[in-house]
């Protein structure tokens, strides 16, 4: 068998990685597959819209997630930090509304893409400088982070002043050229982690200290500062994704942004980046945001499973999905 | 207008004293501390049973200077029981107000404070044993949900198709859908699906968003709770669906009953499941102590519709839900 094997390995690798890499989105092929055949409507236009929209929020957290697990670190508090996030963006903007008018909205955003890179760089530094499990530090200010917007919300809703609701709804139901906005901010968002990720130093780095962090010192890389500007470049994303986030409901609650770190890290894994560092797929994981956010859609679209069950068939297409890729991909 | 309210003031000041001079003697020399024990704020109406239980604090002891009102929140079961048992060996407790976060978890430790002769009021969710408890204050789940089906089958004419979303998977949960169908199943009104949302605004958007792709005439839409409506109604706007002639929610949600006072046209009204059920108990309680008016039994908050007519006795602008 090994020999047999061993013979036409390097044909067979180049081969056998591309399937790996491609796993994500055969089994994005397959559920839409079964969406069709269950429900017609599943394929109208405004459904297909709806749902590619709709992942836009997880897909690009996850860019940045991609890079925080490539590195062999976890960031559990972007939930949080995305509800945080977005209550700081609206109170800015609603501050800024009676002098600037729709000029607010810019510069609200601005805010939020430093507030949104700070929370990102306090993070990498506890991990890096405090020398503190990403685990346990991000679970604190995941703590933190929620405990503030409840703060900051009353505990009943934050919502954005009228006069800009009308000027930034565009930003999540607008379109160009037929292409949702928040689709396009996603490919950008996307294109650049890809970039950053596989054309630069900085990318390389990642993946190296997420692979072997001692070896990645010996040879020279400061493997502190590559995990923490992984942490910012995460922030960073949180906060595109409340810019896209606010326009739709205008408003924070404490429940915004609840469990979506375990969606996000959900999505990247089944993209086909490794949980414990070293490999990274940034399409992959704009797959995976689509196959959550396809599976919830079916569920709903199709009548066969009773209400109380749906998580737990959500769950084993998950399982299975992984499954298919571990064996096409280690084969 | 100024003159009025001191005017108003004094008259109630008179009022109080009068009251109490009666059993002046004993009564203003004793002393009561009243405990109140309610979950944390985590989402909309806790938070609006945590600002009402705050204010009613503050007026009560206002008015009667000789009741001391300890508010305390926790954040799960397990944080109430040991608030109880902090606030019961630093004070001598006279009465507690405790609404329970689950029921079996707190019957247990609540007795252990009955023992002592306290006055228990539960609030809401009601004990596994209820005769621990000497006043029981609740809202009526099932008539949120049955109240709201009978105007909902009056103006559809009894039939039409409506859609529905539920809450986090519990027994209020549970018992305002089955007052929702009970009616419903009465009527020729089909309902076309039934899934869950958590109680949570981003999640009700979604499944509307899947609803109106999956269901081409929809003529209503019960989302069983205000926060939930608000997400329904920015889908059903961003769809421009016109087939849709009513949204409905329920809990009376600030936002909402803003709108029902407004007169809009798909969601004219709102059920209410107030969280300030907790001010209520709170001075029910207060009146054992200081009104000499006997209080003991249960004591069911009714839930009326709230119509543009009388939304006005429902909204509390400066609470937070």
């Amino acid at each position: 068998m090994s020999s047999a094997e061993i013979a036409t390995l390097p044909e067979s690798e180049g081969f056998r990685i591309r399937w790996g890499e491609l796993a994500p989105f055969i089994a994005l092929g397959v559920i839409i597959l079964l969406g069709t055949m269950i429900n017609s409507n599943f394929m109208s236009a405004n459904n297909i819209l709806n749902v590619i929209t709709r992942s836009a929020f997880i897909a690009i957290i996850g860019v940045g997630a991609t890079f925080v697990i490539a590195t062999g670190g976890l960031d559990l508090s972007i939930g949080s930090m995305l509800a945080f996030v977005v209550g700081i963006m609206i109170m800015a903007m609603n501050a800024l509304a009676p002098s600037l008018g729709p000029w607010a909205i810019p510069i609200g955003a601005l805010v939020a893409l430093v507030v949104g890179s700070l929370c990102g760089l306090m993070n990498g530094l506890i991990v890096t400088l405090g020398r503190i499990e990403p685990f346990i530090v991000t679970l604190g200010t995941m703590g933190i982070f929620r405990a503030l917007i409840t703060y900051m919300t009353d505990c009943g809703s934050l919502s954005i002043d009228r006069s800009l609701r009308t000027a930034y709804r565009p930003v999540y139901f607008g379109d160009f050229l037929g292409v949702p906005y928040p689709v396009i901010i996603t490919l950008v968002i996307a294109l650049l982690g890809a970039f950053i990720l596989y054309r630069t130093k900085y990318g390389r780095r990642v993946t190296a200290v997420g692979s072997n962090s001692d070896v990645a010192r010996f040879s020279g890389v400061h493997v502190g500062r590559v995990r923490t500007m992984a942490f910012v470049i995460q922030g960073f994303c949180v906060a595109v994704a409340a810019i896209c986030y606010v326009p739709r409901l205008g408003a924070a609650t404490p429940t915004t942004g609840q469990l979506w770190e375990l969606q996000v890290i959900t999505a990247v894994v089944i993209g086909g980046t490794l949980l414990r560092g070293g490999k990274a797929h940034i399409w992959g994981t704009v797959a995976g945001a689509l196959i959550l956010e396809v599976i919830a859609n079916v569920m709903v679209l199709s009548d066969m499973v009773s209400e109380y069950l749906v998580a737990a068939v959500q769950g084993a297409i998950i399982i299975i999905a992984m499954l298919a890729h571990r064996f096409t991909s280690s084969r | 207008m100024k003159l009025r309210t001191k005017g108003a003031a004094l008259l109630s000041a008179a009022i109080v004293a009068g009251a109490l001079t009666g059993a002046a003697a004993q009564a203003q020399d004793k002393e009561y501390t009243i405990a109140v024990s309610i979950p944390a704020a985590t989402h909309g109406w806790t938070g609006g049973v945590v600002y009402h239980a705050q204010e009613a604090e503050k007026q009560i002891e206002a008015a009667y200077p000789n009741i001391d009102v300890i508010v305390s929140t926790a954040s799960s079961a397990t944080a109430q029981v040991a608030s109880l048992e902090d606030l019961s060996a630093t004070n001598e407790l006279d009465a507690l107000v405790i609404l329970p976060f689950t029921s079996e978890e707190l019957t247990g430790p609540v007795e252990q404070v009955a023992s002592n002769g306290t006055f228990i009021t539960v609030v809401d969710r009601g004990l596994s044993d209820p005769s621990i408890q000497d006043l029981y204050v609740a809202g009526d789940n099932i008539a949120v949900g049955a109240n709201t089906a009978k105007w909902l089958v009056e103006k559809l004419g009894g039939k039409g198709e409506i859609v529905v979303l539920r809450g986090i998977p519990t027994v209020i949960d549970d018992e305002r859908i089955k007052g929702f169908q009970d009616v419903i199943d009465q009527s020729d009104i089909k309902i076309l699906d039934i899934q869950y949302a958590n109680w949570n605004q981003d999640e009700a958007f979604t499944l509307m968003q899947d609803y109106l792709g999956k269901y081409p005439n929809i003529d209503a839409v019960w989302a069983n709770d205000d926060d939930m409506l608000l997400g329904v109604i920015e889908a059903v706007d961003q769809a421009g669906r016109g087939d849709i002639k009513y949204m409905l929610g329920g809990n009376g949600m600030k936002q909402v009953i803003e709108m029902v006072k407004a007169g809009d046209e798909r969601t004219p009204i709102s059920t209410p499941y107030p969280p300030s059920m907790i001010a209520s108990a709170m001075y029910m309680t207060a009146a054992q102590f200081a009104g000499q008016a006997p209080m003991r039994g249960s004591f069911k908050l009714d839930a009326p519709l709230i119509t543009p007519e009388n939304a006005d006795q429902f909204y509390f602008p400066d609470s937070p839900f």
